[in-house]
C-alpha cells in the first residue's frame, strides 16, 4: 500500500508526523480547581490561578497525572518516574499568565507504539516519540465586535495531553487510522472523550515530501487547526501536493505553520520559522518536579479496561471473527461492549453480522449513536435466540427487528402478539406445498423439466401463503419431495 | 496585699507604661500589657497612627489603612475582653510590605503597572498574621516588584531612612523592603513584614539597625504575594528585637496546600529556642567573605561579633564556603530569569495599568514600557536573554550547577557548625541618589545575603554596631535548613552582646 505523488521529475513519498491534543477527562483543570464542563457560559470557570492574578501558584490535580499515565500505559509507551513541568513564555491574550505550564525536557511518557488498522484488514506499527501533559490556552473571540476581541478563559488551564508521533505514516488514511486508535485508546481508557467537534482532540499535521527512495528528511511544514479525520487527511493532500508543486518548479519549501482553512480544503501561511517564537523553556520553580514510584503505576495499570487491540486479537481467536468485522466492532468501546453482550452465549459470528449490517444500518439510517439504540444490546440477543431455536424464520427476525428498531419492544412480545412465530408443523406446510402446486401446474411443469430456478419462485409462493412463518428449509424439503427434483 | 495597694500598683503599672510611647514598644512587651489589660490594642495602634502620620515625609507606606486598622484592633479589644485572645499577636500593628495582596486595599508591588489593583484575596501570609489577631497598619513602600537594594526604584518614590547623619543628606533604607525597615526603625509600627529573595530583608534592617530574618525557603507560603523569583522569595519578619521576630515569624509559618513549594512540616515554638545560652554553640567564619575592597568597618564589626559569641561560651571556628564567588553572578541570572517569566502577566489585559495600542502587540509594548520602571525593564531583559535559545546552557543551566554547589558548601560546611556569621552589608546606609550610576555596584549590596538565598537556607541580620559614620551595621547568621531554633537562639545572644540601644534622630524634624 504505497501513496505515491507523480510528478515530472520524480515520484513523491509524503511523511507525516502527528502531535494530537487531547483534553483529558477531569472534572477540575490541571493547576486550578475551576471546572471544565464544555459550553458554559463565558468566563464563568474562572479561577483566580486561572486569570493569572498575581501573586496565584498552580498546584498539580493529582487525577490529571493519573490520567497521563493510564494514557501512556494504553500507548505502550515507558511511564517516566521522574518528569517536569517548565515555562514556555510567550505572550497571547489569551495566556493570562504569558506562559504556558507545560512538559518539555523531562515529559511524563516517551517511546509509545501504537497498532494501527488499515481498510484492507492490513495493520502498521506507528512509533510514538512522547506524551506529554500541558495546559491549555483560553479562547479569543474576533467575530463578536468589529474592533475589539472577546477572551474567554473557561478552557484556559484545562490539561491537554500532547502526543506525539513519529515521522512515520506516508499516506493520508495511515494518519487518519492513527488519529482513530488513539482516539479509540483514549475513549477506551475514558482520558480523553475524543470528541473532535469540540475540540477536545485537535491535531497538528506535520508533513514533507521526498523522492521515492531517498531516506532523509526534507524541510517539513506544520499544520494547525485541524479539528477532524476528514480535514487532517484533506489538508495533508492539500500540503503535499503543494510541497511536491514547490519543488519541482524549482522552488523551496520553507519551514512553517501553516493553518488548514476547512471550507476551501486549502492550507495557507501563518507565520514562517524566521517569525517563530523563541519559548525560554526553563523548569516552572513554582512546582516541584513529579516523582513516581513503580507500584503507583501498577496500581494504574492494575485498573485498565482490555484494549482495543487485545480485544480485536480475543474476539478473532476465541470467536473467529474476521479481521475486518474485529476491526469494526472494536474500534468504539461502546460499539464491542454492546457486541460482547449480543455475542455472550451465542453464536458471534451471527451476533457481529447483526451488529455490523442490521443495527449499524439501522442506526446509520436514523442518525442514532450506539448508546442512543433503540434496541438495546440485552434485547437483540433475545432476537437472536428466537433465531437460533427456531421460532423464527431469518426473513421474520428481520421485521421483527425493524419493528424492535421502531418500538425499544421485547422480541418475543412482538413475534407473539404479532403472531409471527415459525410453522415448523409439517402438515401444514405439506397443505400449502400441495396447494401451491395444484394452482400452479405450468410452473410446476417447469420444475419437473429441470428448471432448478423455478423452484425459488415455488417457495415464494409458499411463504406468501404462510405469512412468511414456514421454515424454508421445510418448505424446500417437501418442494424437492413433490415435484421429483 | 490590701486591694488598694494592688489597684495603686495597678494604675502606676499603667501609667509607666504610658509614659513611654506605646508605639516605641516591643512586640513581646506590648503583648503582655494587652494581655494584663494595661493597654488596649486601640491605643496601641492609634499611637502607631499617630507615629505615621507624623512621619509622612519617610515615605514609608504607599497605602496606610487607619480605619481598617482602628476597626481591627476594637475587635482584638473584644476579644481579649471576652477572653477570645487569638495568641501572641492579638492587638500587635504591624506593617505589611506592598508586595502582598490584601483583601480590598490597593496592592501595587510599588509599580505603576499594578495601577488600582485591589486583590478579592489575601495572601496566605497576611492572612495568618490576621487569624494571629494582627492588626496590619498600612501596605509599606519598596523597590518595584522587590527589585532593588535601595528602595530607589518603587514607583511612589524613595523611603528616606530615619537614620540621619549631620551632612543634610537622606539616605536609603535599603531594599527592597526598605518601607518595612523605615516603619520599624521609626516606631511606626511594632513589627513589619517583608520579603527577601536576595537579602530584601536583611540589608534594609541592617542600613535602618532593627532585625531582619528570613526563614527556610518554603517556611512561609507564598501564596498571594506578587512573585519576584519563585525558588527565592521568601517571607519573613522584621521587628526591633529578635525575640519580636520569633513571634512574628510563629503568626506567619506553616505549610499551605495552595503553594506547592511549602514544606509540610509543623512549625516549632521558635520562642521557646530563644534561651540565652550558646554555651558549645559551633559558629563558623567563612574565610570568603572577606572580601577585596570592603571597609574596614565591616570587617571590625564581624570581628567584633564572632568576639561577642566566643565571650557567651560560643566555638568560634574557621570553615571555608569554596564557591561564593560565584553567587551573586549565579544570583543575576537566576533571578532575572525567573522575573522575567513571572512578570510576564502584567500585560494590560486583565487588571491594572493599560496602554491602548492599535494592535495587541502594540497595547503590549506601550503598557509595559509606561508600566515598569527602569530597573524591572533591565532585569526582563537580562531574564529574557539568559533564557535565549543558544544562551540558555551557558547562563541558566550553568546557574543552577553553581546554585548546587552554593548549597554543598553550605552541607558540608554544616556537618562541622550550627551556624555561620557573616556582616550583612558591606556598607552602611548611603545617600540617596549615590551608587545609581552603575547597576552592578548596586547588585554588591547583597554580596553577603545571596549565597544564603541561593542555598534556601534561615538566616537573620541583627545589629552589631554602628560604623564609623555612626550609622547602624547589622551581623548575619545563617543556620541550617529549618533550624530557625539554633539561628533565634543564636541571634538573640548576639543581640544581647551588642547592647544595640542607638536609636535613628533627626528625622522627627521634617514631620
Amino acid at each position: 500500500m504505497s501513496y505515491i505523488i507523480k510528478g515530472h521529475q520524480h515520484d513523491w513519498e509524503i511523511v507525516i508526523g502527528l502531535e494530537i491534543h487531547a483534553q483529558v477527562i477531569s472534572n477540575s483543570k490541571l493547576f486550578s480547581g475551576s471546572a471544565t464542563a464544555f459550553g458554559s457560559d463565558p468566563n464563568t470557570q474562572v479561577s483566580l490561578i486561572d486569570a493569572a492574578m498575581p501573586g496565584m501558584l498552580p498546584v498539580i490535580n493529582k487525577h490529571c497525572i493519573a490520567q497521563a499515565v493510564k494514557t501512556g500505559l494504553g500507548l505502550n509507551a515507558k511511564i517516566n518516574m521522574y518528569s517536569v513541568f517548565e515555562r514556555k513564555n510567550y505572550f497571547y491574550a489569551d495566556l493570562p499568565q504569558g506562559y504556558q505550564i507545560t512538559q518539555f525536557l523531562h515529559p511524563i511518557v516517551i517511546e509509545g507504539l501504537l497498532t494501527i488498522d488499515m481498510e484492507d484488514g492490513s495493520t502498521r506499527e506507528i512509533g510514538i516519540e512522547r506524551l506529554h501533559m500541558e495546559q491549555d490556552a483560553g479562547k479569543s473571540i474576533h467575530d463578536k465586535d468589529p474592533r475589539r476581541t472577546f477572551i474567554d478563559l473557561n478552557r484556559a488551564g484545562v490539561c491537554l495531553m500532547e502526543i506525539v508521533s513519529h515521522p512515520a505514516m506516508h499516506s493520508p488514511e495511515e494518519a487518519g487510522a492513527y488519529v482513530r486508535k488513539v482516539r479509540s485508546i483514549v475513549r477506551y481508557l475514558e482520558t480523553c472523550d475524543g470528541n473532535m467537534e469540540e475540540g477536545s482532540m485537535r491535531a497538528d499535521v506535520n508533513v514533507s515530501v521526498r523522492p521515492v527512495g531517498d531516506t532523509k528528511l526534507w524541510t517539513r511544514t506544520e499544520t494547525k487547526n485541524v479539528n477532524s479525520v476528514r480535514f487532517m487527511m484533506q489538508a495533508i493532500e492539500f500540503e503535499a501536493q503543494r510541497q511536491v508543486e514547490v519543488w519541482e518548479t524549482g522552488g523551496e519549501v520553507k519551514q512553517q505553520t501553516r493553518l488548514f482553512d476547512p471550507d476551501s480544503g486549502e492550507t495557507r501561511s501563518m507565520r514562517s520559522k524566521e517569525e517563530a517564537h523563541d519559548y525560554r523553556y526553563f523548569p516552572c520553580p513554582d512546582l516541584l518536579p513529579i516523582e513516581l514510584t513503580q507500584s503507583y503505576v501498577d496500581d494504574i495499570k492494575a485498573t485498565m479496561p482490555e484494549l482495543p487491540d487485545a480485544k480485536k486479537h480475543r474476539l478473532m481467536s476465541d470467536n473467529g471473527l474476521s479481521a475486518y468485522d474485529a476491526d469494526v466492532l472494536v474500534a468504539e468501546r461502546e460499539v464491542a461492549d454492546y457486541f460482547e453482550i449480543v455475542a455472550k452465549g451465542r453464536d458471534a459470528k451471527v451476533a457481529a453480522n447483526w451488529v455490523i449490517s442490521n443495527l449499524f444500518g439501522a442506526l446509520k439510517g436514523s442518525e442514532k449513536e450506539i448508546l442512543e439504540s433503540p434496541v438495546s444490546a440485552e434485547n437483540l440477543g433475545k432476537l437472536l435466540d428466537l433465531l437460533a431455536d427456531d421460532t423464527i424464520s431469518g426473513r421474520i427476525a428481520k421485521d421483527v427487528f425493524e419493528i424492535m428498531f421502531a418500538t425499544g419492544q421485547d422480541p418475543a412480545a412482538i413475534v407473539e402478539e404479532k403472531g409471527l412465530k415459525q410453522i415448523t408443523d409439517t402438515g401444514a406446510i405439506e397443505a400449502a406445498v400441495d396447494q401451491a402446486i395444484s394452482e400452479n401446474p405450468e410452473q410446476a411443469d417447469e420444475v419437473r423439466a429441470g428448471n432448478g430456478k423455478a423452484i425459488g419462485w415455488f417457495v415464494g409462493q409458499v411463504m406468501q401463503k404462510t405469512q412468511g412463518k414456514a421454515n424454508p428449509q421445510a418448505v424446500n424439503k417437501w418442494l424437492r419431495d413433490k415435484l421429483g427434483e | 496585699m490590701p486591694p488598694v495597694a494592688s489597684r495603686l500598683i495597678s494604675l502606676f503599672r499603667k501609667w509607666s507604661i504610658k509614659m513611654t510611647k506605646l508605639n516605641e514598644l516591643t512586640i513581646a512587651d506590648a503583648r503582655d500589657a494587652l494581655a494584663k489589660g494595661d493597654l488596649s490594642a486601640v491605643e496601641l495602634t492609634t499611637s502607631c497612627i499617630q507615629a505615621m502620620d507624623g512621619a509622612q515625609d519617610l515615605n514609608a507606606f504607599i497605602t496606610e489603612t487607619p480605619e481598617l486598622s482602628l476597626e481591627r484592633a476594637a475587635q482584638s479589644d473584644a476579644r481579649i475582653a471576652n477572653k477570645e485572645s487569638r495568641g501572641a499577636l492579638e492587638g500587635i500593628p504591624i506593617a505589611v510590605k506592598d508586595l502582598y495582596c490584601t483583601e480590598g486595599v490597593l496592592t501595587t508591588a510599588a509599580s505603576h503597572i499594578l495601577d488600582g489593583f485591589v486583590p478579592p484575596y489575601e495572601s496566605t501570609v497576611t492572612e495568618n498574621l490576621r487569624n494571629a489577631g494582627s492588626v496590619m497598619t498600612g501596605k509599606t513602600n519598596l523597590d518595584e516588584f522587590a527589585m532593588g537594594s535601595a528602595n530607589v526604584t518603587s514607583h511612589y518614590g524613595p523611603v528616606k531612612n530615619p537614620w540621619k547623619l549631620d551632612d543634610g543628606k537622606d539616605r536609603v533604607p535599603g531594599g527592597s523592603s526598605g518601607g518595612s525597615a523605615a516603619a520599624v526603625a521609626a516606631h511606626l509600627s511594632l513589627g513589619a513584614i517583608g520579603t527577601d529573595t536576595g537579602g530584601s530583608i536583611r540589608q534594609p534592617a541592617s542600613f535602618c539597625g532593627i532585625v531582619g530574618m528570613k526563614p527556610t525557603y518554603g517556611r512561609c507560603s507564598r501564596w498571594g504575594t506578587v512573585a519576584f523569583a519563585s525558588s527565592l522569595d521568601q517571607a519573613g519578619p522584621m521587628t526591633k528585637t529578635v525575640r519580636d521576630a520569633a513571634i512574628m515569624l510563629q503568626g506567619m509559618a506553616g505549610h499551605d496546600v495552595k503553594d506547592s513549594t511549602s514544606v509540610p512540616m509543623a512549625v516549632p515554638d521558635f520562642e521557646a529556642a530563644i534561651t540565652g545560652d550558646v554555651r558549645g554553640l559551633k559558629v563558623g567564619i567563612p574565610k570568603e567573605y572577606v572580601i577585596d575592597g570592603a571597609l574596614e568597618e565591616i570587617s571590625a564589626i564581624w570581628k567584633k561579633g564572632a568576639e561577642m559569641l566566643r565571650d557567651a561560651g560560643a566555638e568560634i571556628i574557621d570553615i571555608t564556603l569554596p564557591h561564593t564567588k560565584y553567587a551573586l553572578p549565579a544570583y543575576y541570572i537566576i533571578a532575572p530569569a525567573e522575573a522575567s517569566s513571572n512578570l510576564s502577566r502584567y500585560d494590560g489585559v486583565r487588571y491594572g495599568l493599560r496602554v491602548e495600542g492599535d494592535s495587541l502587540d502594540e497595547m503590549y509594548a506601550n503598557t509595559r514600557c509606561e508600566g515598569f520602571g527602569d530597573e524591572v525593564k533591565r532585569r526582563i531583559l537580562i531574564g529574557t536573554y539568559v533564557l535565549s535559545a543558544g544562551y540558555y546552557d551557558a547562563y541558566y543551566v550553568k546557574a543552577q550547577q553553581v546554585r548546587s554547589r552554593i548549597a554543598e558548601d553550605f552541607n558540608t560546611a554544616f556537618q562541622d557548625v550550627d551556624v555561620i556569621l557573616t556582616p550583612t552589608a558591606p556598607s552602611t546606609a548611603f545617600a540617596i541618589g549615590e551608587k545609581m550610576d552603575d547597576p552592578i555596584v548596586m547588585y554588591m549590596n547583597d554580596v553577603f545575603t545571596v549565597p544564603a538565598s541561593m542555598a534556601g537556607l534561615p538566616c537573620i541580620s541583627v545589629p552589631g554596631g554602628l560604623g564609623e559614620d555612626g550609622l547602624p551595621l547589622g551581623l548575619h547568621l545563617i543556620s541550617k535548613p529549618f533550624d530557625e531554633q539554633t539561628l533565634f537562639r543564636a541571634a538573640d545572644v548576639l543581640e544581647r552582646q551588642a547592647n544595640f540601644t542607638a536609636q535613628p534622630k533627626g528625622w522627627e524634624i521634617n514631620r
